[in-house]
C-alpha cells in the first residue's frame, strides 16, 4: 500500500516516518564515532573532526534547501526560475560579512588566487559540463546523499578526470606554449617533478604562478583591517555585486511575473521594492539554507586558524607529520588543507590514491607532488569534509522522507559521466569548482570568482541551449504528445 | 526508459519523469505546460526532489496553480497542476 503525505508548496512538510528517524540517528550516530573515537585515540583528529562536522552542516544545509549552484544557472536559462541565483547571492552576502570579521580578528585562512583568463576557460568548460549532470561539485555531494547513483556516478567521474588530467602529458604538450615551458624550467622547480613534461604543469609553474592575485581591501589602500575587511573586501567585492545581480535577476526574470500576479501595470518603486523583496523571499528553504551555509563558511576559517594555532601549524602535512603519518605528503610535507569550504582538489586526491594503488604513478607532477600530496583517505581531513558532506545530506533526506536509493538508466549515467568528466577538467583549469573558485574567492575580496562566475554562466548557457535542442530532439521521437 | 507525456482526457494530461534527475524533470514540465492551453491540467509524477524547489518557483512566476502535491513516502512526488 502507498504511504502518502500531503506537501506544502515549500516541498515536503511530512511528518519523519519512524523507521527515517532511526535511519537518520544512526546517520548521526555513525559520525559521531567516528569523531569521539578519533578524537580519544589521538586529540589531534580534532582538527579532521572540525572538517567532518562543517562538512556535516554543509550538507545539510544543501540539502534542506536544495541548495545546488548549477541550478542557479541552469534553472535562469532553461526555466526561468531565480530561486537558486537568489540563495547563493543570500549566501555570498552573509559569507563575506563574517569572513571580514574573520579578517579582522586574524583567523582568515584565505589566499587569494591570481587573476587571468584561465578563470573564464575553466567556468565554462565547468558550466558546461554541470548542466548535463543535474548537480554542481557539492550539488552532486548532497544529492549522493540522497541516493542518486547519477549523483554518485559524476562525483566519481569528476573526481577521476581531476586525478588524471593533472598528470597528462603526450599530445596536449604539444600544444604548450613555449612560453610556458621556458618560465615553467626557469622555476628550478625539484627534478622529479620533471615540470617540462605535462601540460598542467606548464600551465601552472609557466602561467598562472606568473599570474598576480588581488585582494580588493588592499588594492583601494585601506588602512584600517576594518575598513579593509569591510568595505574593501565585503561591500566592494561581494555585497554591492550581489545587490546588483540581485537587481537584474529581478528585472530580467521576475518582475513581470510578479506585477502580473498583484495586477500592477504602473508599479510605483515602493512596489517594485516590494517585488524584488517577494523574489529574495521567494523560497524560505533556499534562503534559510543560504543563511546557514554563508555563516557557517565564515566561521569555519575561524575554527581552522584557530586549531592550526592550538596545534601549532600552519598546513595538516605538519599534523600528520607529528602523528607519524607520512605516507602521501607532498615534497614540501604539505597535503591540501584550505582551511575553509572547498569541494574538488580532496576528491581528485581520493581518486589518484585508488590510482596509486592500482599503480598508476601520479605524483611526478606539481599538483600532487609538490602542492597537494596524496594522503590516503583516511589521513585526509578535507576528504573528511566531502564523505561528510554526503552524510549531513542523507541525514536530512532521511529526515524529510526523501531518501530514495535510485539507480540511473544508461542515458542518465552518460549524461553524468561526460558531464562529471568536463566539470573535473574545467575545475583544475579554473583551479576549483562553483566553491573554492567563486563562493569561496568572492567573499574573501578576491574577484577571481567573479571571472569564473562569468565564464560559468556563459557555459551553462551554450549547455542549456544545448540541451533544449537535445531534448526536443528525443521527445519528437519518443512522446506520443512530442514536445 | 523515456518521459511519458500523455492526454488523459479532455483538458487533462499526465506526465510522468520518474527516474529522471534535474535538470530534466522541470525543463520536461516547462516544455509540457507550453503544449496546454489555459484551464488545462497536467498530473505531474516525479522522483527527483530537488527538482520540485524549481517546479514550485516556475509556476509560481508562470502563474500557474499547483492544485495539490502528494508524496509516495520515499517513492513519488505527484502533483497535479493548472494551466493559468
Amino acid at each position: 500500500m502507498t504511504e502518502s503525505v500531503a506537501c506544502t508548496t515549500e516541498g515536503v512538510g511530512a511528518a519523519t516516518s519512524r523507521a527515517n528517524a532511526l535511519r537518520a540517528a544512526a546517520v548521526v550516530g555513525f559520525f559521531v564515532l567516528v569523531s569521539a573515537g578519533t578524537i580519544i585515540t589521538d586529540a589531534r583528529y580534532l582538527y579532521f573532526s572540525a572538517y567532518l562536522w562543517f562538512g556535516f552542516i554543509y550538507g545539510a544545509s544543501l540539502q534542506y534547501g536544495r541548495f545546488c549552484m548549477a541550478s542557479a544557472v541552469r534553472d535562469l536559462f532553461a526555466v526561468g526560475v531565480p530561486r537558486m541565483a537568489v540563495g547563493i547571492m543570500i549566501a555570498v552576502v552573509l559569507f563575506s560579512l563574517v569572513s571580514a570579521a574573520v579578517t579582522v580578528a586574524g583567523k582568515s585562512t584565505f589566499h587569494a588566487s591570481p587573476i587571468g583568463l584561465y578563470s573564464l576557460v575553466g567556468g565554462a568548460i565547468f558550466g558546461f559540463g554541470m548542466v548535463f549532470t543535474g548537480g554542481c561539485a557539492t550539488g552532486s555531494l548532497y544529492k549522493t546523499g540522497e541516493g542518486s547513483v547519477s549523483a554518485l556516478l559524476v562525483v566519481l567521474s569528476l573526481s577521476f578526470a581531476q586525478a588524471l588530467f593533472v598528470d597528462i602529458g603526450g599530445v596536449l604538450d604539444a600544444v604548450v606554449p613555449a612560453s610556458w615551458t621556458a618560465s615553467a624550467a626557469a622555476k628550478n622547480m625539484p627534478a622529479e617533478l620533471s615540470v617540462t613534461a605535462g601540460w598542467y604543469d606548464q600551465f601552472l609553474a609557466g602561467y598562472v604562478w606568473n599570474l598576480k592575485s588581488v585582494v580588493v581591501g588592499d588594492a583601494l589602500g585601506f588602512s584600517s583591517p576594518a575598513a579593509k575587511a569591510f568595505i574593501g573586501n565585503s561591500l566592494v567585492n561581494a555585497v554591492l555585486p550581489a545587490l546588483v545581480l540581485l537587481v537584474a535577476i529581478y528585472a530580467i526574470w521576475y518582475r513581470k511575473g510578479w506585477l502580473r500576479k498583484n495586477k500592477l501595470t504602473a508599479p510605483t518603486a515602493g512596489a517594485e521594492v516590494r517585488g524584488w523583496w517577494s523574489m529574495v523571499t521567494a523560497s524560505k528553504r533556499t534562503a534559510i539554507a543560504g543563511l546557514v551555509l554563508g555563516v557557517a563558511a565564515g566561521l569555519q576559517m575561524w575554527v581552522m586558524q584557530t586549531l592550526q594555532q592550538k596545534f601549532g601549524i600552519s598546513n595538516a602535512g605538519e599534523l600528520l607529520t607529528a602523528m607519524g603519518i607520512t605516507e602521501g605528503l607532498s615534497l614540501q610535507e604539505t597535503v591540501f588543507d584550505p582551511g575553509y569550504f572547498y569541494v574538488t582538489t580532496q576528491e581528485a586526491q581520493g581518486a589518484a590514491w585508488v590510482l596509486a594503488k592500482l599503480g598508476v604513478n601520479l605524483d611526478d607532477n606539481i599538483f600532487f607532488g609538490m602542492e597537494n600530496g596524496i594522503p590516503s583517505p583516511l589521513a585526509n581531513p578535507v576528504l573528511w569534509m566531502s564523505f561528510s558532506v554526503i552524510g549531513g545530506s542523507m541525514f536530512m533526506a532521511f529526515l524529510a522522507n526523501e531518501f530514495k536509493l535510485k539507480m540511473p538508466t544508461l542515458e542518465i549515467a552518460t549524461w553524468a559521466i561526460a558531464g562529471g568528466i568536463l566539470m573535473g577538467i574545467g575545475s583544475r583549469i579554473g583551479m576549483g569548482c562553483n566553491i573554492g573558485a567563486f563562493f569561496a574567492t568572492v567573499t574573501n575580496g578576491d574577484p577571481s570568482g567573479w571571472i569564473f562566475l562569468a565564464g560559468m554562466t556563459a557555459g551553462g548557457w551554450v549547455g542549456v541551449k544545448f540541451f533544449n535542442w537535445w531534448i526536443e530532439r528525443k521527445m519528437a521521437k519518443e512522446a506520443p504528445l512530442g514536445f | 526508459m523515456a518521459a511519458k507525456f500523455e492526454k488523459v482526457s479532455d483538458g487533462k494530461y499526465q506526465l510522468d519523469v520518474q527516474g529522471y534527475v534535474c535538470p530534466h524533470p522541470q525543463i520536461y514540465t516547462k516544455k509540457a505546460l507550453e503544449k496546454l492551453a489555459s484551464g488545462d491540467t497536467l498530473d505531474l509524477v516525479f522522483d527527483n526532489p530537488s527538482s520540485g524547489e524549481s517546479i514550485s518557483a516556475m509556476c509560481a512566476t508562470e502563474g500557474n496553480d499547483i492544485v495539490s502535491q502528494v508524496q509516495d513516502a520515499g517513492k513519488a512526488m505527484r502533483w497535479t497542476i493548472r494551466k493559468g
